[in-house]
C-alpha cells in the first residue's frame, strides 16, 4: 500500500497522520518531502501518528532517524503516537526506542511538548 | 541438488521495484511452504532487506548490474540466496547499528534485521566477485510443532551462524 500523508493542527503542535508503509522508494521519499515542507513552513513540533503504518524497512527506518535529526537541528521536536505493534517492535529492535519519545495517547503527547 | 529440494531464481533488475518484487515471491513461496504471519514478516523483511543491500550497497543503484535471487525450499528449511555484482563486503567492517554512536545513522541496518529476523545468515564471496548474502529459515514443523510461526522471538537466535 502507498504511503499517504496528511496534516493538521492541534494545540500549536503539527500532527502528521500517516498510513501505509514507509519502505525504500515512494513511501521513504514522501515522507522526506513532508517533513521537509513543514520545516520550510517553520512547522518544528511535530508528532508523526504511525498509526495506520504497518509496515517499515530499513529505509523508513532511516527516514524516520532523519526526520527526527532534521527536526532537532531547527531546534524542534519530532514525536512518536500509536506505534503498531510491528513498528513499535522494530524500534525496540534497533534501540531507537531510546531516542525517540513515543506515546500511545494524543492528548499526553501534545501536552508533552509544552 | 537433491531431489527433495525445491529451487527457484530469477534474474532482477537493479531498480528499486526489484525489492518489492522479490519480497512478494519470497513471501509466495513463504506461505506455501506453511510458515505463519509472523516468520513470513520475518522472511519478506529480509528479503527486501537483502535485495536493498544489492541494489544500494552491492550494485551501486548501477542499472546495468544485474541482482541474482534464489530459493530453496528444502525438507528442513528455506533457503535464500542473493548475489549482486558489486565488488563484495566484509561483514565484520559492517558497524553494528545497535552502538551508541550509529543509533542515529540514516543507514547501516539491514544487515542487522536479516540477522535478527533469519536463522542463519551468512555473506560469501559471489561467483563473479560480488557479495553473496545467504540466509534461512526452519520450517514451523522442524522448529516446534504446533507453532506456526505465530509466536515471538525465541532462543533460535542464539544458534545464528554468520
Amino acid at each position: 500500500m502507498a504511503l499517504r500523508a496528511t496534516y493538521r493542527e492541534a494545540q500549536g503542535i503539527t500532527v502528521v497522520d500517516i498510513g501505509g508503509r514507509i519502505t525504500l522508494g515512494e513511501g521513504s521519499a514522501l515522507l522526506r518531502k513532508t517533513i521537509r515542507d513543514l520545516l520550510e513552513d517553520k512547522r518544528t513540533l511535530i508528532l508523526l501518528n504511525l498509526a495506520d503504518v504497518d509496515y517499515i524497512d530499513s529505509s523508513g527506518i532511516g527516514e524516520l532517524v532523519s526526520a527526527y535529526t532534521g527536526v532537532k537541528n531547527r531546534g524542534g521536536s519530532l514525536k512518536l503516537l500509536h506505534l503498531t505493534k510491528k513498528v513499535h517492535d522494530l524500534l525496540q529492535l534497533t534501540k531507537l526506542f531510546t531516542v525517540f519519545d513515543v506515546y500511545s495517547d494524543e492528548r499526553t503527547a501534545l501536552t508533552s511538548f509544552r | 541438488m537433491p531431489q527433495d529440494t525445491k529451487h527457484l531464481e530469477v534474474t532482477l533488475e537493479t531498480q528499486v521495484d526489484s525489492v518489492n518484487l522479490a519480497e512478494e515471491m519470497c513471501l509466495r513461496v513463504a506461505q506455501a511452504a506453511g510458515f505463519g504471519e509472523d516468520d513470513c514478516y520475518r522472511i519478506g523483511m529480509s528479503v527486501r532487506e537483502g535485495v536493498i543491500n544489492a541494489f544500494h550497497y552491492g550494485n551501486q543503484e548501477r542499472p546495468d548490474k544485474k541482482i541474482y535471487l534464489a530459493l530453496d525450499l528444502t525438507p528442513d528449511k528455506m533457503v535464500i540466496h542473493v548475489l549482486d555484482e558489486g565488488k563484495g563486503f566484509d561483514l565484520r567492517r559492517v558497524p553494528d547499528p545497535l552502538a551508541e554512536e550509529n543509533l542515529l545513522s540514516t543507514s547501516g541496518r539491514g544487515i542487522f534485521l536479516m540477522r535478527a529476523f533469519m536463522d542463519e545468515f551468512a555473506v560469501v564471496p559471489g561467483r563473479n566477485g560480488g557479495a553473496e548474502i545467504i540466509m534461512s529459515k526452519k520450517l514451523p514443523s522442524e522448529r516446534n510443532p504446533g507453532n506456526n510461526g505465530k509466536g515471538g522471538r525465541n532462543s533460535e537466535s542464539e544458534s545464528k551462524g554468520a
